[in-house]
């Protein structure tokens, strides 16, 4: 197996088995967007006008969990000493662990839009456009917050200083990603922006992360 | 041949100097053992050599290692922290870090060579600290590198695990290999050379200088 397979397949695995969190990120945004309905009442036209927004917040927000473990746990346990001895470039190592916490934490969410749409009172369109957008826009989620825990990785609870980090960044794909799903009958500018700071943060995600790890040497 | 040579090697850390103009020479064959206080940067050094921290002065240099690979990446580096992880069994762990560090690699070999080969499918969980220290070791057997990096690799062994670690390293030296350790009291392990770090010392100008054989 090649070495990024092998992370990849480790990282999903340590995920999913017992105290590894996979679920943890969908089961917040259920309960995000389940808490709306409850304090802005059962209004369905708003819900369905505001809909949309809400899902991307839930999103936002429940990609943020897990992050402070991305890198942390290796750094702490010494495995981020091996991988930098592996002959595979560490910004590659760490692509590979970010792809695999979207598999983990960033797909289900995708996944799970849909149904908590008919909760939002969403049509049939703007499910699809919000499933769509998300799918578009949560690998820069991860990729953006894998720079965070990059550089948060030797402290001992960084995670709310992560979230502080990653979410003003983030504010692009929020603005891009609740755009598109609104106007996919408008136009498809919005969703293009979308991709594109994905493929922006999955290039440079990797790289700005490893310098940030490379930095922290001592 | 290989021989990794050091030459004035000083390390900073924290702003403080842990030690300065360390020299020494080893090639195939030979057994270096570190010893010193707590604190005299035995452990440093080991992570200076593999990379994993930099030098504030002088180099380390190998010949007749793989010219495009780095010294790093022709290193086995075994420290305190095993790299292990818990809800993984004991035979994915190591072939992880087999696929890692370069290849498919002999696990099961490894695994029963280090006396783990029974508890393969077990998950890390439930090893002692002694298992855990053999099944880091078997990372050394699992994958072929020339330079073992090894930091009190004795510790929490019991008997029969230090006579192993002994013969393991034996072989190694044996092929050709050359091993680094930082050493603190008597070891198994038959050393070729001794480099004994100072320790944090009050005279500024304080050198350590190995016994080059």
């Amino acid at each position: 197996m090649t070495p990024l397979a092998a992370l990849l397949l480790r990282d999903t695995r340590l995920a999913l088995r017992i105290g590894g969190g996979a679920f943890i990120g969908v089961l917040f945004f259920l309960m995000l967007v389940m808490l709306v309905p409850f304090a802005i009442g059962p209004d369905l036209a708003l819900l369905a006008r505001i809909g949309p927004a809400i899902l991307w917040l839930g999103a936002l927000l429940a990609s943020l969990l897990g992050l402070d473990r991305l890198l942390a746990t290796d750094h702490e346990d010494g495995s981020f000493d091996l991988i930098l001895m592996a002959r595979t470039p560490l910004e590659l190592a760490v692509a590979a662990k970010a792809l695999a916490h979207w598999v983990t934490i960033g797909l289900p969410l995708v996944i799970a839009a849909p149904l908590l749409g008919i909760l939002l009172n969403l049509g049939p369109r703007a499910i699809g456009s919000v499933a769509l957008t998300l799918l578009a826009g949560t690998p820069a989620l991860t990729y953006i917050g894998l720079i965070g825990a990059a550089l948060t990785v030797a402290l001992r609870r960084g995670g709310l200083l992560i979230a502080v980090l990653v979410l003003p960044l983030n504010i692009p794909v929020l603005i891009f990603g609740v755009t598109a799903s609104n106007a996919a009958m408008t136009g498809p500018v919005p969703f293009g922006i979308l991709c594109a700071l994905s493929l922006m943060s999955i290039v440079l995600g990797p790289f700005a992360a490893a310098i940030a790890l490379r930095q922290g040497l001592d | 041949m290989i021989e990794l040579s050091a030459i004035d090697l000083s390390c900073v850390r924290a702003g403080r100097q842990v030690f300065r103009s360390v020299c020494f020479t080893l090639r195939g064959g030979q057994v270096l053992a570190v010893t010193g206080p707590n604190g005299a940067g035995k452990s440093s050094l080991l992570r200076l050599i593999a990379g994993l921290l930099r030098p504030s002065a002088g180099s380390v240099t190998l010949t007749g290692g793989d010219p495009e690979l780095s010294i790093g990446e022709q290193a086995h580096y075994v420290g305190h922290q095993d790299a292990l992880k818990a809800s993984l069994t004991v035979a994915e762990n190591l072939s992880f870090w087999a696929s890692i560090l370069g290849g498919a690699g002999k696990v099961e070999e490894a695994l029963s060579r280090v006396g783990l080969g029974s508890l393969a499918p077990l998950p890390a969980l439930h090893l002692s600290a002694g298992q855990r220290r053999r099944l880091s070791l078997a990372r050394l057997l699992a994958i072929q590198r020339p330079i073992w990096l090894l930091d009190e690799p004795a510790s929490s062994l019991d008997a029969p695990g230090g006579a192993m670690l002994a013969e393991i390293t034996q072989m190694h030296v044996g092929g050709g290999g050359l091993i680094l350790m930082a050493v603190h009291g008597a070891t198994d392990i038959q050393a070729s050379a001794e480099l004994r770090l100072q320790g944090p010392s009050p005279n500024p100008r304080g050198t350590s200088r190995g016994q080059t054989p």
